[in-house]
C-alpha cells in the first residue's frame, strides 16, 4: 500500500473538511492549536484555520459550557477532551446543561464533545476508560463509537452536522493500528449497525475496539467449524435493535462484547432488549464479556487480561455454544 | 437609554413589580397553586434590575434564581413568569421546566440549570460566537450569589473569559447567606471583590441596596464591557430579607444583621429616594402599584384557565435532529 490514512488521520480530515466548508464550525481543547493536540488529531488546523483551533485552560466545565453558549448562538464547536477520563470534570455541563437544553427550552444544541476513549499499553487508570455508557444514560445525548477508518470519518461529518450533542467516543487503540487506502464519501448514518461478519452459529454484537478482537476471535472459530456472525453497533445510542434482533433471529445465541466496564453497560442494554424484544428467538441464554469490575490496571500484563481480547471472547463463544 | 431621572424611575418601576409578582406568588405557593418551588429576590431587586436595565437588545443574560426584576428588565413578561411557575403549556419552558429556571435564549436570554457557575461559561461561549461572527458591542452577563463563587464551575468560566477577553459582566449578589451556609463557611478571603485581580479582571464594589449607587457602579461595568475593556466583576453586598426559598424561614438570618444597615430593603430605601428628590410623587407611586397588581391579576386568572402540558401530545423525544426520531421511537 503507497498510501494508507489511519484512523487518528481519518479524525483529522474530518475535521478539516468541515472547518472548510462550514464557517459555524470551530475547535477548542487543551493543547489543540499550534501544538496540534495530545494525540496530534488537530495538526496544522490552527494555522490552515487561524483563530477556529483554539487551546482551552485546563477546564472541562468550561470548555463544554463555553461550547454549550456557542451552539446556543448557532456554531458548531467540536470540544477536544484530552482523554475521555477527564470528560468526568465536564460531566454536568454535558450531561445537565447540552442534554437537556432542546428538551427544556426547544434551543437545538449542536455540539460534538471528542473523547479519546480506551486502553493502551500502560495507559492506566485514568487514561484508559471508556465511558460510552455513562453519557448514553443520560437523555438528549447522541453516543457513537466508530470502529473503522472509514466510520470514524463519515461519523465524525455526521456528528458536526447533527443538531443534538454528540459524545463522540474515538478509540486511541485504534489511532495508529488502523489503516484505509482511501477516505470514503458516504457512510452509513448514525443509528444503523453493520454486518461487519455474516454468519449462522452464533452472533457478536460489539463496538469500537472490541470490533478487530472479536474479528480475530471468530476467525479463530472457523477452524473448529463454526460461523460467527459480528454486528458493529457503531452508535451505542441510538441502538439498532432492529439489526440486532434481526441476527439473533438466523444464529439464535448472542454475546455481547465491550471494553466498558460490566455494570449497567451498553452490553448489559443490548443483553436486555434482546431479551425482553427477542426471547423466543434464543436458543441459549445470551452472554456479555466486558472489561473487568476494576479500574483499569497500569501494568501491560494486567491490561491485558482486564479487556475482553480475541482469546478470551474465543473462549466465551466456546462457552455460548455449548450452551 | 433614558435620561438619569428617568433611567431610576423606570428601575424603581420594575423593582416595584418584580416585588408585588413574587408576594403574588408567594401566596399562589401557599394556597397551592404552584408546582415547586418560589424563589424570592426581596432584597435583591436593586441590584438584579440595574444589571437588566443596562443589557440592550441583542445582549446575553444569564440571570439567576433571585432576578426576577433584572429579567423584567430584560424583557421577559409579567406574563411568562406566571405562565413557567403555574405550569402553563404556553409558557417558555412549556411545563418541561419550571420557575426561575426560565428564558428564550435564541433571544439571549438563557434559562439557568440548577447547578451553580454553570451559567458563566455558557454566556462566555455565546460571546465567543459573537466574536466569530465579527460582531462587537454586544455584552454577557449572569449574576451569582456568595455561594456559587465556591463552586468549580465559576471559577472555570471566570478564568476562561478573562482569558478570552470577553465583554462579560458577573455580578455576585453578596447576600450573606448560601441557604443557611454564612460567608464565613463560605470563603476565607477578606472580600469576595479581591478576587477580580487573582482572574485578572475589573472588579468594582457597590453596596447592593442603593439603587442609584447600583445603577451607576453596574452602568459604569455594562459600558467597560461593550467597549472592549473585558470581563468586569461586580460584587454587591446586600442581605436576603428571605429564606432561601417559599418553605425556608431563615431562623438562621441573625437580629443584628436584619437591624443593620445591610439589611435594609433597597425597594423602600429607592421609594424614599424617589419621593425626597422629587422624581415621583406618591400619587404617581400608588398608579403604578396600582397598575402592576391589576396586571398581575388579569394574568393570574388568565394563566389559571390556560392548558397543561399534555403527556399524550409529547414526542418524549430530546432530540433535535429531525431524522433521528425513528430510531428514538420506541424510547
Amino acid at each position: 500500500m503507497n498510501h494508507s490514512i489511519t484512523y487518528l488521520e481519518a479524525i483529522c480530515a474530518a475535521q478539516r473538511k468541515a472547518l472548510a466548508e462550514d464557517p459555524r464550525v470551530f475547535i477548542y481543547g487543551q493543547d489543540v492549536g499550534n501544538f496540534g493536540g495530545a494525540f496530534k488529531a488537530t495538526k496544522n488546523l490552527a494555522k490552515e484555520f487561524p483563530g477556529r483551533v483554539l487551546d482551552s485552560p485546563i477546564s472541562e466545565d468550561a470548555m463544554v459550557g463555553m461550547a454549550i453558549g456557542a451552539a446556543i448562538e448557532g456554531m458548531r464547536p467540536i470540544v477536544e477532551m484530552q482523554f475521555a477520563d477527564f470528560s468526568t470534570c465536564g460531566l454536568n455541563q454535558i450531561v445537565n446543561h447540552a442534554g437537556t437544553l432542546f428538551f427544556r427550552t426547544e434551543v437545538p444544541c449542536p455540539l460534538v464533545v471528542r473523547l479519546p476513549s480506551g486502553g493502551n499499553t500502560a495507559g492506566g487508570p485514568f487514561h484508559s476508560q471508556n465511558l460510552e455508557a455513562l453519557y448514553a444514560h443520560y437523555p438528549g445525548l447522541v453516543v457513537m463509537t466508530p470502529a473503522t477508518v472509514e466510520d470514524v470519518y463519515t461519523m465524525l461529518l455526521e456528528a458536526i452536522k447533527i443538531d443534538d450533542p454528540v459524545i463522540f467516543c474515538e478509540h486511541k487503540f485504534l489511532y495508529y493500528h488502523l489503516k484505509a487506502e482511501k477516505l470514503p464519501t458516504e457512510g452509513l448514518p448514525v443509528g444503523k449497525a453493520r454486518i461487519t461478519r455474516p454468519g449462522r452459529d452464533a452472533t457478536i454484537v460489539t463496538y469500537s475496539a472490541m470490533l478487530h478482537e472479536s474479528l480475530a476471535a471468530a476467525e479463530e472459530l472457523v477452524g473448529d467449524g463454526y460461523e460467527i456472525e459480528v454486528v458493529d453497533l457503531r452508535s451505542v445510542k441510538p441502538l439498532d435493535t432492529d439489526t440486532i434482533l434481526a441476527s439473533v433471529a438466523r444464529t439464535g445465541r448472542l454475546l455481547v462484547v465491550s471494553e466498558a466496564f460490566p455494570w449497567g453497560g451498553v452490553a448489559a442494554e443490548v443483553v436486555a432488549r434482546v431479551t425482553a424484544e427477542g426471547f423466543g428467538l434464543l436458543d441459549a441464554p445470551p452472554q456479555r464479556l466486558n472489561s473487568k469490575d476494576t479500574p483499569v490496571p497500569f501494568h501491560p500484563a494486567l491490561w491485558g487480561t482486564h479487556r475482553p481480547t480475541a482469546s478470551t471472547i474465543a473462549s466465551a463463544l466456546h462457552r455460548l455454544l455449548k450452551l | 437609554m433614558p435620561s438619569a431621572p428617568d433611567l431610576y424611575r423606570q428601575a424603581f418601576r420594575l423593582m416595584l413589580s418584580a416585588r408585588l409578582v413574587e408576594d403574588k406568588l408567594t401566596a399562589l405557593k401557599r394556597s397551592g397553586k404552584i408546582f415547586g418551588g418560589v424563589f424570592s429576590g426581596r432584597g435583591q431587586e436593586a441590584l438584579s434590575v440595574a444589571l437588566g436595565i443596562h443589557l440592550h437588545k441583542g445582549d446575553i443574560y444569564a440571570p439567576l434564581i433571585r432576578d426576577q426584576a433584572g429579567r423584567l428588565a430584560f424583557g421577559d413578561t409579567i406574563l411568562n413568569t406566571f405562565r413557567t411557575y403555574l405550569g402553563s403549556a404556553l409558557g417558555s419552558m412549556r411545563g418541561h421546566d419550571g420557575n426561575v429556571h426560565r428564558g428564550r435564549p435564541r433571544e439571549g436570554y438563557f434559562a439557568m440549570i440548577s447547578h451553580l457557575g454553570a451559567m458563566v461559561s455558557a454566556v462566555g461561549g455565546a460571546l465567543m460566537a459573537r466574536r466569530f461572527r465579527g460582531e462587537t458591542g454586544i455584552v454577557g452577563a449572569t449574576c451569582i450569589g456568595d455561594g456559587g463563587t465556591s463552586t468549580g464551575s465559576f471559577h472555570e468560566g471566570l478564568n476562561m473569559a478573562a482569558v478570552e477577553k470577553l465583554p462579560l459582566v458577573v455580578v455576585v449578589a453578596n447576600n450573606q447567606y448560601a441557604y443557611s451556609t454564612p460567608n464565613d463557611r463560605q470563603f476565607a478571603c477578606e472580600s469576595l471583590f479581591d478576587r477580580a485581580i487573582g482572574y485578572g479582571v475589573t472588579g468594582h464594589r457597590v453596596s447592593g441596596i442603593i439603587l442609584a449607587d447600583c445603577l451607576d457602579v453596574i452602568g459604569k461595568a455594562v459600558a467597560a464591557a461593550r467597549a472592549g475593556e473585558g470581563p468586569q466583576f461586580v460584587v454587591a453586598d446586600l442581605l436576603r430579607l428571605v429564606g432561601h426559598a417559599e418553605h425556608d424561614d431563615a431562623q438562621y438570618i441573625t437580629e443584628a444583621q436584619k437591624a443593620s444597615p445591610l439589611g435594609r430593603d433597597c425597594l423602600v430605601l429607592a421609594e424614599e429616594t424617589l419621593l425626597r428628590e422629587n422624581r415621583a410623587t406618591p400619587e404617581e407611586i400608588a398608579l403604578w402599584k396600582k397598575q402592576i397588581d391589576e396586571e398581575i391579576e388579569e394574568t393570574t386568572a388568565r394563566v389559571l384557565r390556560e392548558p397543561a402540558p399534555d403527556p399524550e401530545e409529547e414526542s418524549w423525544i430530546p432530540f433535535a435532529t429531525d431524522y433521528l426520531h425513528p430510531c428514538f421511537a420506541d424510547s
